[in-house]
C-alpha cells in the first residue's frame, strides 16, 4: 500500500466510526428517558460533534503540509498552557517568566521540530528553560512560594509544552523502510491514546462497578480499564500496516500507549483537582478543555517518542 | 469602531473572554455598567462580552490624563473604542461628571470604571462618588455590576505585554434602586454587587 492509500483507509475508517457514533447517538437521544440518561446522551452527542471538529482539523492539517502539523501542535500547546496558567495561581512576579514561556518557549520549541534540529528539542525545555525561567522570576526578587511558583511554571511548560511536542516530532525520525510516511505514526499515536480513552468511557459507562482512583477521577472504573484498555490495545495492534512494526509489535507498543495515556489522565485528574476545579477549560464542548483531551496525549506522546526512536531508527 | 472590530477576535485569541451573564441581558434598556478595574484590556474586554449590536451604543469612560497623552492614545480611546475622556483632576468649578451626563442623556450606555484608577487586586478598592452622582442624575437607567475576573494576571498595572490566561466578564443583574439612600451606603452596595460575582 502507498502512503496515500493508507491514509485514505484511516481516516475513510475514521469517517465510517464517527457516523456509526453519530446514529447511536441520535438514535439514544430519541429513546432517553429521565434526567440523568439525557444529560449522558446530550454529553455523548457533543463529545462525537467534537470528534467530527477534531479529525477534520487533523486531515485538513495534513493536506496543508508538515508546516502546517506543526503549527496546529503549537497552538494546541498554547492552549494547554492557557487552560493549566488560568488554573494555576502565579502572580504578578511570575509575569516575565510566564511571558518567555508563552511567547518564546512555544514558537521555539516547535520551530525546532520544524527545522529538524533534534538534539536541541530534546534540550531546550529540561536544561535551558528549567535553568532559565526560575532566573527570570527571580529578578522580580518576590520570595514568598517561591519554589511554590516555580514548580507552577515548570511543570506546566513540560507538560504542555515539551510532553505535547514529541508528537508532531514523530516526523522528525529516521526509521528503517518508513521514510516519507511519518505522519502515518502520529496518526497510530493520536489514534490509540484517544480510541483507549473513549473505549475506557464506554466500558465504564455500560460495565463499570469497581473505582479505581475514586478520589482523584471518580469516573474511571476497573471495569473501564481493563475492558476499555484492552480492546484499544488489541485494535492499536491491528492498526500495524500503517506502522513499521509487526503485529506482535504493533502490540506491544499500544499496550505502552494505553498504559502511558491512562497514567497521563490520571496525574493530570489529581492536579485539577489539588486546583480544585473539575474541568481544565470550555474550549471543546462536551469534552471540556484541550488539556482534558490532550492529558493523555502528555504522557503517552514522549514514551511512545523514544520507545520507536530506540527500536526502530534506522 | 474598526479598531475594536480588529481588536476583539485578536483579544479573544489571548485571553478568551468569555461572557458569562447572569440573566438574559436586556438591551432595549439604556445601562450604566460598572466593573472592578486592573488592566487596561478592561474596556475592550466588557465591550467584546456585549452582544455586536449593544456595542455600537456603549461609551467606555476613560481617563483623559492617560487616554489623552498622545496623539496615538487619543485616536485608539476615541475612534476606536468610541470612549468618553474625562478630566480626573478638574479645574475648579468644573464637574468631572459633565461630558458622561453629556452622553447618557444622548442615549448611549456607558462603561465606568468607580474605582477610579487600576488596582492590583482580585477584588475592587473602595468605590469613587461618580457612580452615586450618575445614579441620582438618571433614576430611570439601568446600573449593571460586572466584574472582570483575571484580567489583573493577564496584564497587572505596570505591564505591558497581556499573558494568554483565560478572562471571564460576569455580568450581573442590575442593582435594585432604594429610594433615599445615601452615599456611602449606596457605594457599599454597589462594590458588594461586583464582588458577588467574583464568588
Amino acid at each position: 500500500m502507498s502512503m496515500e492509500e493508507k491514509v485514505l483507509w484511516f481516516f475513510g475508517g475514521i469517517v465510517a466510526l464517527l457516523a456509526v457514533a453519530s446514529l447511536t447517538g441520535y438514535v439514544l437521544s430519541r429513546r432517553a428517558t429521565g434526567e440523568s440518561a439525557r444529560a449522558t446522551v446530550v454529553n455523548l452527542n457533543q463529545r462525537v460533534n467534537a470528534w467530527w471538529g477534531m479529525v477534520i482539523i487533523i486531515g485538513l492539517s495534513w493536506l496543508i503540509g508538515p508546516i502546517a502539523t506543526v503549527v496546529l501542535y503549537a497552538f494546541i500547546s498554547l492552549f494547554a498552557l492557557r487552560e493549566f496558567i488560568t488554573l494555576a495561581p502565579t502572580t504578578r512576579a511570575d509575569h516575565n517568566a510566564l511571558f518567555t514561556a508563552f511567547f518564546i518557549l512555544i514558537p521555539l520549541q516547535y520551530i525546532l521540530i520544524g527545522t529538524q534540529w533534534y538534539s536541541m528539542f530534546t534540550l531546550l525545555i529540561p536544561v535551558y528553560a528549567f535553568l532559565l525561567l526560575p532566573a527570570i522570576a527571580v529578578l522580580s526578587q518576590e520570595t514568598s512560594a517561591f519554589l511554590e511558583r516555580t514548580a507552577k511554571v515548570q511543570w506546566g511548560v513540560m507538560v504542555c509544552v515539551y510532553c505535547i511536542s514529541h508528537a508532531p516530532a514523530l516526523m522528525l525520525l529516521d526509521l528503517k523502510g518508513f521514510a516519507g510516511q511519518n505522519s502515518l505514526l502520529l496518526f497510530y499515536l493520536v489514534f490509540v491514546v484517544q480510541l483507549s480513552d473513549v473505549l475506557q468511557y464506554v466500558f465504564g459507562k455500560l460495565f463499570g462497578k469497581h473505582k479505581v482512583a475514586p478520589l482523584v477521577s471518580p469516573s474511571k472504573t476497573v471495569e473501564g480499564l481493563v475492558g476499555g484498555g484492552l480492546s484499544a490495545t488489541l485494535i492499536g495492534g491491528g492498526m500495524y500496516w500503517m506502522t513499521p512494526f509487526s503485529f506482535w509489535q504493533s502490540l506491544g507498543m499500544s499496550l505502552v500507549i494505553v498504559c502511558m495515556g491512562f497514567l497521563g489522565g490520571l496525574v493530570m485528574s489529581a492536579i485539577k483537582r489539588s486546583l480544585s476545579a473539575k474541568d481544565w477549560g470550555t474550549m471543546i464542548k462536551g469534552h471540556g478543555g484541550m488539556l482534558d483531551r490532550m492529558d493523555s496525549i502528555c504522557f503517552a506522546a514522549p514514551v511512545f517518542f523514544h520507545f520507536t526512536r530506540y527500536f526502530f531508527s534506522a | 469602531m474598526w479598531i475594536s472590530n480588529a481588536l476583539i477576535p485578536v483579544l479573544r485569541l489571548i485571553i478568551g473572554v468569555t461572557a458569562r451573564w447572569e440573566s438574559e441581558p436586556d438591551l432595549t434598556r439604556q445601562r450604566i455598567y460598572f466593573a472592578n478595574h486592573t488592566s487596561h484590556m478592561d474596556t475592550l474586554a466588557i465591550m467584546a462580552a456585549l452582544p455586536a449590536q449593544a456595542r455600537r451604543d456603549v461609551k467606555p469612560v476613560a481617563a483623559k490624563d492617560y487616554w489623552g497623552k498622545t496623539r496615538f492614545r487619543a485616536y485608539i480611546a476615541q475612534r476606536g473604542l468610541n470612549a468618553v475622556l474625562i478630566d480626573r483632576a478638574p479645574q475648579v468649578g468644573q464637574n468631572v461628571l459633565e461630558p458622561i451626563m453629556d452622553v447618557v442623556r444622548a442615549g448611549h450606555s456607558i462603561i465606568i470604571f468607580p474605582e477610579g484608577t487600576r488596582s492590583s487586586q482580585a477584588l475592587p478598592g473602595p468605590f469613587k462618588s461618580g457612580l452615586f452622582r450618575l445614579a441620582e442624575a438618571f433614576p430611570e437607567v439601568d446600573l449593571v455590576p460586572v466584574y472582570l475576573e483575571n484580567l489583573h494576571r493577564s496584564m497587572p498595572k505596570g505591564k505591558h505585554v497581556p499573558l494568554p490566561i483565560l478572562c471571564t466578564i460576569r455580568i450581573g443583574k442590575p442593582i435594585v434602586r432604594i429610594a433615599g439612600e445615601a452615599k456611602p451606603e449606596f457605594l457599599d452596595r454597589a462594590r458588594e454587587a461586583v464582588v458577588r460575582l467574583a464568588q
